[in-house]
């Protein structure tokens, strides 16, 4: 593996961050743990989203509802008690087979149809969720989403439910890696690059894309599992349009294609109403314009920033090389 | 019946609406590749231009034009140019994400620099229920169908019967070959964009009395817009028209029809529908498929 | 000898314009056949609608005898044909050895292989005797993108033969390549098609690649067949002497 700077400025920056996150815990209080967990819940809706946005190409408005969809999954399922894992593997089957059913057609007529079939499920599914109560009992919500026990081990407590909602995402992590080292990555930077080209290779775009966004969707779902015992009530007010496009805007501001982006992008969204409290209502109207202004600036986030800085300095540094080689070999052309 | 004669009337008036701010969503993304998420907020905010102007005193006809005129400059010349000429660059995705942001961006500006409050909003048209053959229909109804109408009557005469039209045309259908002949195609978006700005001011000054001017009306508004353009064809302009009308008097019935509870649902369904049976919608010719 | 590209009657037609108006030929295993003519003949467009690019207003394309029109291209691929491109087309993100790789795991296995199989889809060793075929061995670890224009078209040609296909069709291949690196390219196909006879179809401009690369030719002019013959006839063929200077 080739150890150049961006690999180990990676390196010590996933150190460092995996550090914070075992140790730091334990110096917090419950609302700390709490902002902590939804930080680790949120980053796995958006490491779904960024399969789908950064690297397969294609906008979702959908991400809130599947995390809804997941939600409420987990909460109906916990409170007849069955045990969450069955939560988790019916909301990943239930969003795969959604995120399929809407991303077929729309795919296979003109690629930014989805955004809009997206959009339109987003406002469909939160009716469902109002409109159900049989199901879903509606506005009035349900309560009492209790946090499951695992080999015995109750995660009642916050820190313990911390540390479930820390395993899953590493979890995940590990999926979205292993995903993106995969030959499925190689075709996805082709598709992305040159989508004409990689369909002469062989690259069924389509497939790529349409997987890419079922799979984004599911994680969107398993996300939606973990919130429920998180915030132990779920009623239909979180899972609007608002949530998808907060998840778009986590993607977009860490930096979408790169695998880290969610993870900072999820670091931002979260923490910002606490930074930023002391603008009391501006908060999302700065963020917006935050948002504005990086996009301009750089469309690929603050990663983008920081890789566009280290390429150049390679580059730099590789134009010295080849200049200072030609230099004494004389003229070699 | 003449329930259904009355529905069909308002839901043309409604649909009327829905089809300006179509048609310049559409216009937007033939021309320059667009795709405006924050359509529904450029709706919103003229309404908006126009209360700040009545408050600091001027009369509503002032208003009106105030409003535009800032419309104009803010949505049209200050969008292009702020916006969508250095998102461009970068492609027509991270364009439509900054459109997004931006619809954010105007949203909450309004609920904070404003008010978070619904405000009633002055119509220009007077409200009175005629009554003939039976059938009950109100001249806000007819009024705004009129208005629209001549808008969209104007705006097929300047494309297709000038010169800056014609003009127009060529840039958005071939802009390589219209620079060759020598027509300023930057200067020609741009009007697509002044165009855009009129039409959605138009919009806003028809739809806000009745749904009253709130940060938020832009969400619904925006979505109608998107489903008008799909549903109706969405690289055509005939396509838009008839999306909206065919919106509006689908949303109408479904309202009286529907339980009020799902009756948000019908557009969406019959989007979904569209693009499963007839993606390239109702007027549009299916082009090569995106392979 | 077996044909491996039938082509009947492609009709193609842009509004009013009709840039193909009825090309019809064979290929047989193992042929280099070329395709010229002057600019606009339809050349691109009669290769686009074999490709799968474009759908033909009218007309057939049988590839090994199964018929092939509208398929999509990644469809064609698997099913044996690769193309490379006019514009370079390489993947500069991508290293040179990632590019070949690429080119060669859509043929093998199923998505499901792909994702929990290995890394290089097991054609590791494939790519490096491409790299080795094509003498780009000091350039595998590099990022395409960083290569110079006659590399990344050793690298592009490299990419359609990974896959080992029956039909591969070069549209001018030799466009903007020095006259070195030229005499290497034509090498490199010859050799190919000797060694694991593919089929070629090439579009061209440049005369002396064509005549002495290719085994038989075909001239467009105007979206029709106007010659079809050895390198030799056509060369000595009036009417095509003058369908060229006409121009």
């Amino acid at each position: 593996m080739k150890l150049d700077l961006p690999r180990i400025l990676g390196l010590i920056g996933a150190v460092i961050a995996v550090f914070l996150l075992l140790v730091m815990p334990f110096g917090l209080g419950k609302y700390g743990l709490f902002i902590l967990s939804q930080w680790a819940v949120m980053s796995i809706a958006a490491l779904g989203l960024n399969l789908t946005l950064g690297y397969a190409g294609q906008v979702s408005l959908a991400q809130g509802a599947f995390v809804g969809l997941g939600a409420y999954t987990g909460a109906i399922l916990t409170t007849n008690g069955w045990p969450m894992i069955v939560a988790v593997i019916l909301a990943i089957v239930l969003c795969f087979a959604v995120g399929w059913c809407l991303g077929y057609p729309a795919l296979r007529v003109q690629h930014h149809y989805l955004a809009f079939v997206t959009l339109a499920f987003s406002t469909l599914a939160f009716l469902l969720f109002r409109n159900e109560e049989w199901l879903t009992k509606g506005i009035y919500g349900i309560d009492g989403v209790p946090r499951p026990s695992l080999f015995g081990l109750s995660t009642d407590s916050a820190i313990r439910f911390y540390f479930l909602c820390l395993a899953s995402l590493a979890l995940v992590a590990f999926g979205v890696w292993w995903l993106i080292r995969s030959p499925w990555g190689r075709a996805f930077v082709a598709l992305r690059e040159n989508p004409i080209r990689a369909l002469s290779l062989g690259v069924d775009t389509r497939r790529y894309i349409l997987m890419a966004f079922a799979i984004g969707s599911a994680l969107g779902g398993v996300a939606g599992v973990l919130y429920a015992p998180l915030v132990e009530f779920i009623d239909p007010t979180p899972f609007t349009l608002s949530l998808s496009l907060n998840l778009l805007l986590m993607v977009i501001v860490g930096g979408q294609g790169f695998f880290g982006g969610p993870f900072l992008g999820a670091a931002i969204s979260v923490l910002l109403p606490e930074w930023l409290r002391f603008t009391q209502g501006y908060y999302l109207l700065i963020y917006a314009a935050f948002v504005l202004g990086l996009l301009v600036y750089s469309p690929t986030g603050l990663l983008g920033i920081l890789d566009r800085y280290l390429t150049a300095r390679s580059t730099r540094a590789a134009s010295a090389k080849r200049a200072a080689a030609t230099a004494t070999l004389g003229d070699a052309r | 019946m003449s329930q259904l004669i009355n529905l069909i009337v308002s839901g043309c008036a409604t649909g009327s609406i829905y089809a300006l701010v179509a048609i310049g969503f559409t216009l937007l993304w033939q021309t320059s590749q667009t795709i405006n998420f924050a359509q529904g907020e450029f709706v919103m905010l003229p309404a908006f231009f126009m209360l700040a102007a009545v408050n600091i005193g001027l009369p509503f006809w002032a208003g009106i034009l105030v409003g535009t005129a800032l419309s104009l400059l803010l949505l049209g010349v200050g969008f292009k140019r702020m916006i969508v000429d250095p998102m461009l660059r970068h492609g027509t995705l991270p364009l439509a994400i900054a459109t997004m942001a931006l619809s954010l961006f105007m949203k909450e500006s309004v609920k904070e620099f404003y008010s978070a409050e619904a405000q009633p909003f002055p119509s220009i048209i007077p409200n009175v229920d005629l009554h003939f053959w039976g059938a009950t229909v109100s001249t806000q109804s007819l009024g705004v169908l009129a208005l629209a109408i001549l808008a969209v009557i104007a705006l097929q005469f300047l494309l297709t019967r000038t010169s800056v039209g014609r003009q127009m045309q060529a840039a958005a259908q071939n802009p390589t070959t219209a620079r060759i002949l020598g027509i300023p195609v930057e200067r020609m978006i741009m009007y697509t964009f002044l165009i855009n700005a009129a039409l959605v001011s138009l919009a806003s000054l028809l739809v806000t009395p009745v749904y009253l001017a709130k940060f938020s009306s832009g969400e619904t508004l925006g979505l109608a817009a998107f489903i008008a353009a799909i549903v109706g064809g969405f690289n055509q302009v005939r396509g838009a028209i008839a999306g909206g009308l065919l919106l509006g008097i689908v949303d109408n019935l479904a309202a009286t029809y529907i339980s009020t509870q799902y009756r948000a649902a019908v557009p969406l369904v019959l989007l979904i529908v569209v693009i499963l049976f007839r993606p390239q919608g109702l007027l549009g010719s299916a082009e090569e498929r995106t392979v | 000898m077996k044909t491996v590209l039938k082509v009947e009657n492609i009709v193609k037609r842009f509004g009013g314009i009709t840039a193909v108006g009825g090309v019809s030929f064979e290929v047989g295993e193992g042929e280099i056949l070329g395709i010229i003519g002057p600019n606009g003949c339809g050349k691109s467009t009669l290769f686009n609608c074999i490709l799968g690019q474009l759908t033909p207003n009218e007309g057939q394309v049988h590839v090994d005898g199964k018929l092939t029109t509208g398929l999509r291209p990644c469809e064609l691929n698997r099913l044996g044909v690769s193309r490379t491109f006019q514009l370079l087309q390489v993947f500069p993100q991508l290293t040179v050895r990632e590019n070949l790789i690429l080119s060669g795991q859509e043929h093998r296995g199923t998505m499901a292989s792909r994702l929990f199989g290995k890394r290089d889809a097991g054609l590791g060793a494939e790519a490096d005797k491409m790299i080795g075929f094509f003498k780009l061995g000091h350039l595998a670890g590099e990022k395409a993108g960083g290569l110079s224009y006659g590399q990344q078209k050793l690298l592009d040609a490299a990419m359609a033969f990974m896959a080992g296909p029956r039909l591969v069709l070069l549209d001018e291949p030799a466009g903007g390549v020095n006259l070195t690196m030229l005499a290497s390219l034509k090498d490199r196909l010859q050799a190919i098609n000797r060694e694991q006879g593919a089929t070629f179809v090439v579009i061209e401009h440049n005369m002396e690649f064509v005549m002495s690369l290719c085994t038989r030719v075909l001239v467009l002019a105007e979206g029709r067949v106007l010659a079809e013959g050895s390198p030799a006839e056509v060369r000595a063929n009036p009417e095509v002497v003058e369908a060229y200077l006409g121009h």
